[in-house]
């Protein structure tokens, strides 16, 4: 059946209220099951051996003395993943990443690993694998990694998207280039030109729950893996695929999540449980420590970013250019492509042009957070935005609002942008009362923009009408932030039935087809879009077993507020019949009613944000302090408004992490200093102010509720916003993240001369 | 591992001073425990001595207060006789780690762990605190800045362990306070922590001054020339910054994750500086 996705719901019963979450109690209590909470009769624990070194060649692995140790059960190197990736270079990259096979990449790159009958066995055992290492050189700064002279980590790569290409191995693995107009022409135009270079430090997404699975391999040669993760399907594509499975076999279930933030959209230890369970086999569970979360999965992007804007004395832009050097750990992939394309997204520009270089180093292959690029791209834009709104004296909001894109607006990455919201969110931001709050002593307020793809991507959902009339939702998106409420009155609301008579589940990957992950703020707007064409579906349904209870033709009968209604006054008498009068009648109108759906969710509507901050601080010492913080979003439509809150929220205090304190620190041997919550330093609850936050909603036109994903936007802007308020509070403007405050002391300093 | 819980201190001597090499003491755990989760730290022995007798209670006699080795820090702040003699030491004991952790974390614990940036260690070295060191020869006494030696390492010998930690009844006019600096507001660790004792005479000059730094230096320092800097003042501008420059000088950190030598230096003087300035008013002094 054909489904019209377009945005015609304007009244809502249902979604725009905040009802308890389904999964509330279990958490709160204790009982819900996280990545850890799974055994299996019989299972074995299993323990990775890490390399110490940044970079160097594995000369030998012996495990013989490890294999003799009581209890262990099998112990598993590269040459137990062979590699079956067939030139697939990015899945080649997630083998070697699981287990490093030439070469030790990174400082915590996994070497080798054991399955024992107690935990004593396994770590007795990692102490007896004998590695023989050649130490190499290596790097781990972004700019130091593009050097001519940098160690290389990888003979095979040679920059793509230059032309013609160089015949020198390099660490910039790909440039990438956006823009349109002429940026040179444009400067010539401009009364004022702010130019300057920015440096953000790695940063961790700090989910609490670190990674855990238990694998299963079976000897009929099936298997099952109970994980943590945001994509079980794609985890199960994966695992499949590096170890030769059929898709069919591998029966992977999510367990409840503990964060993720892009974070556990990719896999790490979960292959290597397989492997060993395959060996030994014997159920095989795996939990990484915090310190192994630090120094082998996660983090983000390093960046160096230059910045160039010109405007008109009348506050125009007239040009804007960018160059992004990102990290990428010892793998390529899109980071800096990313960052290249969401720089000026937000405005409306003549001529602009942004160049991203990928650079691999030694350090953790990168993963996504949470609007990956974006925020580090944002912090060097927004803060060179607001240095030349000051520089024209124009007030910083109404700078942006004269220059803001709108629909219509080619972008700076290409596309031509239908309704959005960054006009909306700084109109609010202008009227908010945040912007005109008086400050302290030591005070300064910033604000900052910020903008996100946010995507759709494959979906396909189950809804099944019970006997009774209630109502289970089957879905394959990964619930992170409520989903399953939200879900759960998107149902209620298209079938027209109370949000307690639903009840959604995140099915596994042997009971509905293929979802992509939870990822690119879709986990709701795709799953709502195949929730609302399951339900119609099963209106649909609904409506021909009606026919046959009256026994009138369908087209007599229309669907509304959760009833069959006879259409006209030929049937006059007939009581609408609810769903439950349906659902009580289906095994004799033909049977159980279900809805299903599969489909591509296309048109993902833009996201904008605008945030306000103030901070103060301590000229003695540099220490910074969020006063008041606000977020304006735009949701397209809140189904949940609280979730929507939470995401505003939450997205909001980890760029205040990543602004003044959490950063990826190497010691000179190339070890990961601070792999550890003690000086990894994430914001605790006394750091923040209570988070405001104000939704817009410019409804999605392809959507038919108008929803937009919600959950990155918010981490886009702090960045920038708590730099410029910095500068207003203490006069230096900050051009490297984190702000910490020895950074902030010393910029201090140096100002005074 | 073995687990051994004396009920006398004779008891836990001659199981510490007969251990194997890898013996730990046990009082709250909330380092123990912690480095117990780590695959490269094996215990062999492990001595809790909480069930000791008095061991867990604060007494008084009449010139100290005794505070037993398992006392847990947040007990600390419900005495209220401690808390108006020593507000200082108090306010430092309950910086350490977070509610939860002062619940079970200990002073005697956070001084033998004897870690530079431990929070109640310059606190008590300000204040001039003693140790009562239990061993296989009997009791002896101690500055408390004489236990810790270097990161990890404290002069205790094979079979002691701390019993007590003394704190002398103050007199008229004087008063303590202690401030750290962290990038946080609390559940961390501290990047330059200062400990200040003061006591005035009635026209409000400073008599006597103690002044300690802590994580600046490989061991808690405890800085004459920044108290002599105070004494014979009225703690006026010009005592402060002689005071902020002694106690900057005095600082010998190192670069680490934790901040940079020249922050800790400049933040050992502001702190110095803010933390006289509280216990001058604890001890009566109006500036």
């Amino acid at each position: 059946m054909s489904f019209d996705a377009t945005h015609q719901k304007e009244q809502f019963k249902s979604v725009g209220t905040r009802p308890l979450r389904p999964d509330g109690v279990d958490k709160v209590t204790g009982r819900a099951r996280y990545g850890a909470d799974f055994n299996m009769p019989g299972q074995l624990v299993a323990r990775v051996l890490r390399s110490p070194h940044a970079h160097a060649r594995i000369v030998k692995i012996d495990t013989t003395r490890a294999e003799a140790v009581k209890g262990v059960k099998a112990v598993v190197t590269a040459d137990d993943l062979p590699d079956l990736t067939n030139g697939d270079a990015a899945l080649f990259a997630i083998l070697d990443n699981c287990m490093a096979r030439t070469k030790a990449l990174y400082d915590g790159h996994a070497v080798a690993a054991v399955a024992a009958i107690d935990e004593k066995a396994a770590k007795q055992a990692l102490k007896l694998i004998d590695v023989e290492y050649e130490v190499l050189p290596h790097v781990v700064d972004v700019d130091a990694a593009m050097a001519p002279d940098a160690p290389v980590l990888n003979d095979a790569i040679f920059t793509e998207g230059v032309t013609p290409k160089p015949d020198t191995a390099s660490n910039v693995a790909n440039r990438s280039e956006f823009g349109h107009g002429d940026v040179e022409a444009g400067f010539e135009a401009a009364d004022f030109i702010v130019e300057r270079s920015y440096k953000t430090g790695q940063t961790h997404q700090g989910y609490i729950e670190p990674h855990a699975c238990v694998a299963s391999c079976n000897p009929d040669g099936t298997a099952e893996l109970w994980v943590c993760t945001q994509g079980h399907f794609v985890y199960r594509q994966n695992c499949a695929d590096l170890l030769g499975l059929e898709v069919s076999k591998l029966r992977v279930t999510s367990s409840e999540i503990g964060g993720g933030f892009g974070g556990k959209t990719h896999v790490w230890a979960e292959p290597v449980a397989l492997a060993l369970s395959r060996k030994a086999g014997r159920p095989v569970k795996l939990v990484m420590s915090r310190e192994e979360v630090f120094r082998a999965s996660g983090p983000t992007s390093a960046t160096s970013i230059d910045v160039k804007i010109g405007a008109r004395k009348d506050g125009r832009i007239t040009a804007a250019t960018a160059t992004l050097r990102y990290t990428s750990g010892p793998y390529p992939d899109m980071w800096a492509e990313l960052g290249a394309m969401t720089s000026f997204a937000c405005y409306d520009l003549e001529n602009v042009k942004t160049v991203g270089f990928e650079v691999v180093v030694n350090r953790p292959k990168v993963a996504a957070y949470r609007a990956p690029s974006a925020p580090m791209a944002a912090f060097a834009v927004e803060s060179a935005v607001d240095e030349l709104a000051h520089k024209i004296g124009m007030d910083a909001v109404a700078f942006r609002i004269k220059n803001a894109a709108k629909e219509g607006t080619k972008s700076s990455y290409g596309p031509v942008y239908g309704p959005i919201g960054i006009g909306p969110t700084l109109e609010a931001a202008k009227a908010h009362p945040h912007m005109s709050a008086p400050l302290r002593e030591n005070q300064g307020r910033g604000m900052a923009c910020g903008f996100w793809f946010n995507f759709g991507g494959q979906t396909c959902t189950d809804l099944n009408i019970n006997a009774d009339g209630t109502v289970t939702l089957a879905v394959g998106t990964v619930d992170v932030g409520g989903s399953r409420a939200s879900l759960s009155l998107i149902a209620a609301e298209e079938l027209g039935i109370e949000y307690q008579d639903v009840k959604a589940v995140v099915a596994d990957t042997a009971t509905l087809g293929y979802n992509d992950m939870t990822d690119g703020s879709r986990g709701t707007f795709s799953s709502s879009m195949a929730t609302i064409s399951a339900a119609r579906n099963a209106v649909e349904i609904m409506r021909q077993r009606a026919a046959l209870m009256w026994d009138i033709p369908v087209e007599d009968i229309y669907w509304e507020d959760g009833h069959a209604k006879a259409a006209g006054s030929k049937y006059g008498n007939l009581a609408p019949l609810s769903v439950k009068d349906i659902a009580a009648e289906s095994g004799n109108t033909g049977g159980p009613i279900a809805g299903h759906s599969e489909l591509v969710a296309d048109g993902a509507g833009v996201s904008f944000a605008t945030h306000i901050c103030d901070v103060e601080v301590d000229p003695e010492t540099g220490s910074t302090r969020i006063v008041r913080y606000t977020v304006i979003q735009d949701a397209g439509k809140a189904v949940h408004p609280s979730y929507v809150e939470g995401q505003y929220q939450g997205g909001a205090a980890q760029g205040i992490g990543w602004a003044l304190n959490e950063e990826y620190i190497y010691g000179d041997d190339g070890r990961l200093q601070n792999p550890g919550f003690l000086d990894y330093r994430i914001p605790v609850c006394s750091d923040l102010p209570m988070i405001d936050t104000q939704i817009l909603e410019i409804p999605n036109p392809n959507h038919p509720y108008g929803v937009r994903g919600v959950g990155e936007t918010s981490i886009v802007p702090p960045l920038a916003a708590i730099a410029n308020a910095v500068s207003n509070a203490a006069g230096v403007r900050m051009s490297h993240i984190p702000m910490s405050p020895p950074r902030i002391l010393a910029a201090l300093k140096d100002a005074k001369g | 591992m073995r687990y051994e819980r004396p009920e006398t201190i004779t008891d836990a001597t001659a199981l510490l001073e007969n251990a194997p090499d890898r013996a730990f003491v046990l009082a709250g755990g909330t380092d123990l425990l912690v480095r117990m989760q780590n695959d490269d730290f094996e215990a062999e022995l492990v001595v809790d001595i909480k069930s000791i007798a008095g061991m867990t209670e604060i007494s008084e006699t009449q010139d100290a207060f005794v505070v037993g080795a398992g006392v847990p820090c947040a007990a600390l702040s419900e005495n209220a006789a401690l808390v108006a003699a020593w507000p200082g030491v108090v306010e430092a004991a309950n910086l350490i780690g977070s509610t939860q952790i002062q619940g079970r974390c200990t002073m005697a614990g956070n001084l033998c762990n004897a870690s530079p940036a431990a929070d109640s260690v310059p606190a008590l070295v300000a204040a001039g605190a003693q140790v009562r060191i239990a061993g296989p020869s009997g009791l002896r006494t101690a500055a408390v800045e004489d236990v810790p030696q270097s990161p990890g390492k404290t002069s205790l010998k094979k079979g002691e362990f701390i019993e007590a930690i003394e704190l002398a009844k103050p007199g008229p006019r004087s008063g303590d306070a202690y401030l750290r600096f962290i990038p946080r507001t609390e559940m961390d660790i501290a990047v330059v922590g200062v400990g200040v004792r003061l006591v005035l005479d009635d026209a409000g000059v400073v008599t006597s001054a103690r002044i300690a730094l802590g994580a600046v230096g490989p061991k808690v320092l405890l800085v004459k020339e920044a108290a002599d800097a105070v004494i014979g003042t009225g703690l006026d501008d010009a005592a402060l910054d002689a005071l902020a420059t002694a106690c900057s000088d005095a600082a010998t950190p190192i670069d680490d994750k934790r901040g940079t030598v020249e922050f800790r230096k400049e933040v050992a003087g502001v702190l110095a500086r803010r933390a006289a300035r509280i216990a001058y008013t604890r001890a009566g002094g109006s500036q």
